[in-house]
């Protein structure tokens, strides 16, 4: 009994708890919602959310998973930003730069043999998310201009200046899409064509997940390396906590925040060629004016998982298996756009989380200290009764 | 000259929402309370109302139908502006986190409400536009002054001027506005002398609310003939055009100027004769505003004049 209370109070579980209630009510929410707009439905409607994925079998869970690829990616890069004491809020630009580099690379550069072509247009996407985060990272290190503003300035300019390159290079006019990459650009299947398909007569319907989603949590695995286990992510996050401080104590901090940002830049930008390295079937790049939704989808992720990377894998295959469900829902009456509204309502909910984290194992606490001091209490009086018992005799 | 003429009337346009919606900004954050969630209030403010507008053109027309539809813009936007009161004033929250909350939940409950309300599930919120003034009587016959500022206007040009004296007035020359500065600044040392911080906290959010509800309506009226959720990043514009302003009236107004022509350059390059020869794509234009904006913030923020405590939940208990 003391251990399960043990547990209760230590910080990880405390983390885990205030997300899922924050889950919860964004849920609860989400429900409200649909039994305002169509009553009726309601139920079946919130039933087909909860099935996420498993509405339409291994494909269906198959599809969860690439599109949690690009989620990871994201994740990780908000939630790297936010450990180091930034906030990220241009993952969508640094997102849709990456993936121009990627198509661009998986279109043109076709003189690459195959395992050699998609590795280069991940690194090129890396290097260019990076590059689109290095901007607010030397204005937020030597001209103090915050980075939430200049980073919403770099979606919007990236966002443009993708569709422009798009439109200049790799633009398919007749279905207003990026153009198909080149088969040696297609990440391969890595085993999981044997997992995610559904049964098509006598072949196979096959979902479109591929090993990028391995190499989204071997990145995150990485990053929880460096973070946890490496001096430089101690520094990284030390100029996080207190920029002064760590200072003083010899850590080059503009140095530490421009790094900080071109790495979170990167990842976000990574997340953009895994998503769209995935051949003929899988995504390609809209030309609309319309931020990556991808980008701004991070935000949550690294929230839920708490910016820490292995959350943030749980927690993007979260978000990516409503975001289906809410698909799904459409062959009812109702818009999908209600699973960004329980979206928004879980981030809303999450910023609490300071006050959960802080009042839970308050009272916790509280009880557990109401039982030692009775106990003390006892033992007082049980001595006080020896004492006179021996005065008596 | 004609161009002269429809150059301004198009800054006018796009910069009078950038003012409102700025000075709504900068009331929150004097009172210390930052408001990344302009964009999601504007998007709200001006889904109400457009929808409200939409609903209502059948019987009424016109300037009444416009006033009206300003007051729902304004209540949507304080109802909606308490949500971020909760949670940066009484959770002591994460300001910026539960700003992106509003922000990402502004458009899809926008979509959302507008496809189930709509027939076949239409997100466009289409109007009429019945509010524009070909020529303000008396004033619009002045040469030339008549001509940029009087004619093709909208009420809420001059609605936007009025809230700029306004702000000057209540910030500088009342006990409210020194109460709500002393809020941003110090708040321990305002709530030592019998301020209640949490209300005059409580107050700058909701003016924000309030003024980027009606910046909402603002945007969208002479610039387009829907309402497809989305003010275009204009809130966030307005945030930058905030801190050039250096969190005051008057050179707010001078930053609003200087955006509303960098958007207007983005948006009506093709009339300009110069810059429609110089076959530029329009994804270039449409890069203008936020390349000025990035500029102006390397500048200007070096020598930044925030509000000393704006970001800093307040807490009675804390040293």
């Amino acid at each position: 009994m003391r251990k399960a209370k043990d547990i209760m109070l230590s910080d990880g579980a405390n983390n885990a708890f205030s997300s899922l209630f924050a889950i919860f009510i964004g849920l609860l929410f989400g429900f409200i919602v649909l039994l305002i707009s169509n009553p009726s439905e309601a139920v079946q409607g919130f039933t087909i959310i909860l099935k996420g994925g498993f509405n339409t079998n291994a494909k269906g869970l198959g599809q969860v998973l690439y599109f949690a690829t690009p989620l990871i990616m994201t994740g990780l890069s908000v939630g790297f930003a936010f450990k180091t004491g930034l906030f990220n809020i241009g993952a969508a630009g640094q997102f849709i730069m990456g993936a121009f580099a990627a198509v661009y690379i998986g279109v043109k550069w076709t003189f690459l043999p195959a395992p050699l072509h998609w590795m280069v247009a991940i690194l090129g996407a890396a290097l260019i998310g990076g590059l689109w985060a290095l901007i607010p990272g030397l204005m937020k290190a030597y001209l103090n201009v915050h980075e939430v503003i200049s980073t919403i300035m770099m979606n919007y300019i990236g966002m443009y200046m993708a569709n422009f390159l798009i439109k200049a290079t790799v633009y398919d006019s007749k279905k207003a899409l990026s153009m198909n990459t080149a088969p040696s650009s297609v990440l391969p299947k890595g085993g999981l064509d044997y997992v995610f398909y559904n049964p098509l007569g006598n072949g196979k319907d096959l979902s479109t997940v591929n090993s990028g989603i391995w190499i989204a949590i071997l990145i995150a695995i990485v990053m929880y390396i460096i973070l946890n286990k490496t001096t430089f992510g101690y520094e990284l996050k030390a100029c996080g906590f207190n920029k002064h401080a760590s200072r003083y104590a010899g850590i080059n901090e503009k140095r530490n925040i421009v790094l900080s940002m071109v790495i979170a830049g990167a990842l976000a930008g990574v997340g953009g060629a895994l998503l769209y390295l995935s051949g003929a079937n899988g995504r390609h790049i809209k030309v609309v004016d319309v931020l990556a939704v991808e980008g701004f989808n991070g935000i949550p992720v690294a929230l839920l998982g708490l910016s820490n990377p292995i959350g943030i894998i749980f927690s993007a295959i979260f978000i990516s298996y409503i975001t289906q469900g809410g698909n799904y829902m459409q062959t009812l009456d109702f818009v999908p756009e209600v699973i960004d509204i329980i979206i928004a309502c879980i981030i809303y909910f999450s910023a609490f989380a300071f006050l959960f984290r802080s009042i839970v194992p308050r009272i916790l606490r509280f009880r557990k200290d109401k039982a030692a001091a009775n106990a003390e209490a006892e033992a007082a009086s049980i001595g006080a009764e020896q004492t006179e018992r021996r005065e008596k005799e | 000259m004609n161009i002269v003429f429809l150059v301004v009337q198009q800054t006018m346009f796009f910069s009078i929402p950038l003012l409102i919606v700025a000075l709504g900004g900068m009331f929150t954050e004097r009172g210390g309370v930052t408001n990344i969630a302009l964009d999601g209030m504007m998007i709200m403010g001006a889904f109400t109302s457009i929808f409200f507008i939409n609903q209502m053109q059948g019987s009424m027309s016109g300037q009444t139908l416009l006033i009206l539809a300003i007051l729902i813009a304004v209540g949507t936007g304080m109802v909606f502006s308490l949500l971020l009161g909760y949670s940066a004033i009484n959770m002591k929250s994460d300001q910026i986190i539960g700003g992106t909350a509003l922000n990402m939940f502004a458009p899809a409950f926008a979509i959302y409400v507008a496809r189930t309300l709509q027939d076949n599930g239409v997100q466009q919120i289409t109007f009429t536009n019945t509010f524009r003034i070909p020529s303000v009587p008396i004033l619009g016959d002045i040469p030339i002054l008549g001509g940029l500022f009087f004619k093709n206007a909208y009420i809420t040009t001059y609605i936007g001027f009025t809230i700029l004296v306004l702000a000057v007035i209540v910030l500088y020359k009342t006990k409210f506005g020194l109460r709500l500065r002393a809020c941003g600044e110090h708040p321990q040392a305002a709530d030592s002398v019998g301020i209640n911080v949490y209300r005059m906290r409580y107050a700058g959010v909701v003016i924000s609310g309030a003024l980027a509800g009606l910046g909402g309506l603002v945007f969208v009226i002479p610039t387009s003939t829907n309402f497809n959720a989305t003010v275009a990043g204009y809130g966030f514009l307005a945030l930058a055009v905030m801190i050039f302003g250096q969190w005051k009236p008057l050179r707010i107004l001078f930053a609003a100027f200087f955006f509303g022509l960098m958007k207007t350059i983005a948006s009506a390059y093709s009339v300009i004769p110069v810059l429609a020869t110089a076959s530029i794509p329009s994804d270039i234009y449409k890069m203008v505003p936020f390349i000025a904006t990035l500029i102006v913030l390397a500048f200007s923020s070096k020598t930044s004049q925030a509000p000393k405590a704006v970001g800093v939940p307040y807490d009675k208990g804390s040293r």
